[in-house]
């Protein structure tokens, strides 16, 4: 096992969860909840697992990432940002007339974003649609499709699942942010899609559960799962996380799901982040 | 028109693909469990390597079929056009629209001639939703000669194309080495008097319209609209200001179909008397191809009724 200073990954999350929310105070407009429970996911991937180049985001043989659910794209603005795609302050830019930092992911407008998306499902079909195209070719690369756990409520998850499983995406993952939340309320109440793990089992996937805000339990998973390449299997992590991870008064609250913080919040925030104003 | 040769305009996609994958090897193929019907099943044979069967999810198959094609590869998916333009609307419209991904959406039983399955298979809305999203090529060929050319045309120009293919039998009207623009409306008939604008399997009945009426000494001009998206505005226009009367013609709805794309323009930009034939605002129903054309108001009778209103 491969040495990683699980330190970094948590102070580079930290900073990302900072430029977010910035930017969705800015534009007093987005959607935190989701974005502060995928962050520390995407952060694993962009540092750690994916074979990318932020100086040639089209480099072929790349690893892909699809966000399909694309609300939560302030966390993966950040992400390129820290990474090193483009300047972290233009993002500040998020959601405001001729930005390129569209609320929904714009893939022709933002370097390193793959596939645009917003509408529910449609990304994690797409991202299956990505795979079966690199196996047509041979290509020993990944592609990572990163849902919710409410999203998993859209039937096209599940047309696609039977894809990915018929053609035996084994360089295809799935990650589901599950954080537990949605619009409505709890996923649980509102359609529940629990148990996900074997749901996706019986779908032909290798699952995986994990902690989605534990950098030693997320890189365990994905190491697992890119390592299952050869089984002729997909495979899906669960990776269990918080909606609004990261600031108290915002985790585990369904209404934080799609507004800024005023003010007064966004000062306590800051506080909370370690972050400056 | 007896003994003149039919062909559906899906055989001609058929050939089209297995000649087309020769050339092209990024070319790619994909079926909702339609291969049969939309006759994909004889590139499948081809190519079996490049052909994508996704079984029963039209909307599993367009977005997947953006991501081949964000992959390198350009896409021919086909299925039924109530359930490529219908059911998968919203998907065409964000993953393969808004990205402007290379997928040629290849639709088969457009319109009544679906025949005996019935309304629930009949589609009147798919050219006028399809038109509606930005950058989308639509097209509709009024035989296998046009089918084939325009089916090539679409391929080689990057982005999203809808491309309306029939079920059933159409007469062949164009030589085998007519060559087609798209964007281009081909005129098959000149005249002065009053001008049928007709798409798809319309086309031949306006040619017989035209050709009845020059008996009379009217002399009636038809444009083969093949694109619908982009119109050719200045072939439309042109029409007005010289036959100062139009008709049009379509296996569609009468609304937002092509009979809206020409009224949209003539009356921006010339207005003058347009009257349109097609499926009146209502649901089709089962029976013989020829039958439903008849009862549904898109026969050669009509179009001919229709240009006496305007002259």
């Amino acid at each position: 096992m491969k040495e990683r200073n699980y330190q970094e990954l948590r102070e580079i999350a930290r900073r990302c969860r900072i430029d977010a929310l910035k930017a969705i105070y800015a534009a007093n407009s987005g959607h935190p909840g989701g974005s502060f429970s995928v962050t520390d996911i995407l952060v694993a991937l962009y540092f750690d697992e994916m074979n990318i180049d932020p100086a040639n985001p089209k480099m072929e043989n790349r690893d892909r990432l699809v966000l399909s659910k694309g609300h939560a794209v302030p966390a993966l603005y950040a992400v390129l940002g820290e990474r090193g795609y483009y300047d972290v302050e233009e993002m500040m830019s998020l959601r405001q007339v001729g930005s390129h930092f569209q609320g929904h992911p714009n893939m022709h407008k933002c370097p390193g974003v793959e596939m645009s998306t917003g509408s529910l499902g449609q990304g994690y079909s797409v991202a299956v649609g990505m795979a079966i195209a690199d196996k047509m070719e041979g290509k020993d690369s990944y592609v990572y499709a990163v849902t919710g756990d409410g999203e998993l409520q859209e039937g096209i998850i599940w047309e696609a699942a039977l894809s990915a499983a018929k053609y035996q995406l084994d360089r295809f993952i799935t990650i589901v942010d599950c954080n537990g939340l949605q619009i409505d309320g709890q996923v649980d109440v509102v359609k529940k899609v629990q148990p996900i793990d074997a749901k996706f089992e019986a779908f032909g996937f290798n699952t995986i559960v994990c902690d989605g805000h534990d950098f030693e339990s997320l890189l365990g998973a994905i190491d697992q799962a890119k390592a299952n390449a050869g089984s002729g299997k997909p495979t899906a992590i669960i990776a269990n996380t918080h909606k609004g991870q990261g600031v108290s008064f915002m985790c585990d609250q369904a209404g934080w799901h799609g507004k800024a913080p005023n003010a007064e919040q966004m000062a306590e925030a800051m506080k909370e982040l370690g972050g400056e104003m | 028109m007896a003994d003149v040769k039919k062909i559906a305009t899906r055989q001609a996609y058929s050939e089209f693909l297995v000649e087309e994958g020769a050339k092209r090897p990024e070319l790619v193929v994909m079926s909702a469990d339609l291969s049969g019907s939309n006759k994909t099943d004889a590139f499948e044979k081809a190519y079996p390597e490049r052909f994508v069967e996704c079984g029963i999810s039209e909307q599993d198959m367009y977005a997947q079929a953006a991501g081949l094609a964000h992959s390198g590869k350009v896409v021919c998916a086909s299925s039924f056009a109530m359930f490529a333009a219908g059911r998968a609307f919203e998907i065409i419209r964000n993953s393969i629209g808004y990205t402007e991904a290379n997928v040629k959406i290849c639709a088969t039983h457009g319109g009544i001639t679906v025949g005996e399955d019935g309304a629930s298979h009949q589609t009147f809305e798919d050219i006028a939703l399809m038109r509606t999203i930005p950058g989308m090529l639509v097209v509709n060929p009024a035989d296998a000669v046009s089918a084939k050319a325009l089916l090539a045309e679409s391929v080689a120009t990057y982005g999203p194309a809808y491309v309306r293919l029939g079920r059933s039998g159409v007469p062949v009207i164009y030589d085998e080495n007519e060559t087609f623009e798209i964007g281009k409306a081909k005129t098959v008939r000149e005249g002065k008097d009053v001008t049928i604008i007709a798409t798809g399997i319309m086309v031949a009945d306006a040619m017989a319209v035209a050709d009845k009426l020059a008996a009379e000494g009217v002399s009636v001009r038809v444009l083969d609209m093949h694109t619908i998206k982009p119109l050719d505005e200045e072939a439309v226009i042109k029409a007005a200001k010289e036959t100062g009367a139009i008709v049009t013609a379509e296996e569609h709805s009468v609304i937002g179909g092509l009979g809206g794309a020409v009224a949209e323009t003539v009356v921006q930009n010339c207005p003058v008397k347009v009257a349109m034939v097609g499926q009146k605002d209502c649901f089709g129903e089962s029976g013989k191809p020829a039958q439903l054309l008849e009862k549904y108001g898109m026969t050669a009778a009509d179009i001919e009724a229709a240009v006496r209103s305007v002259l």
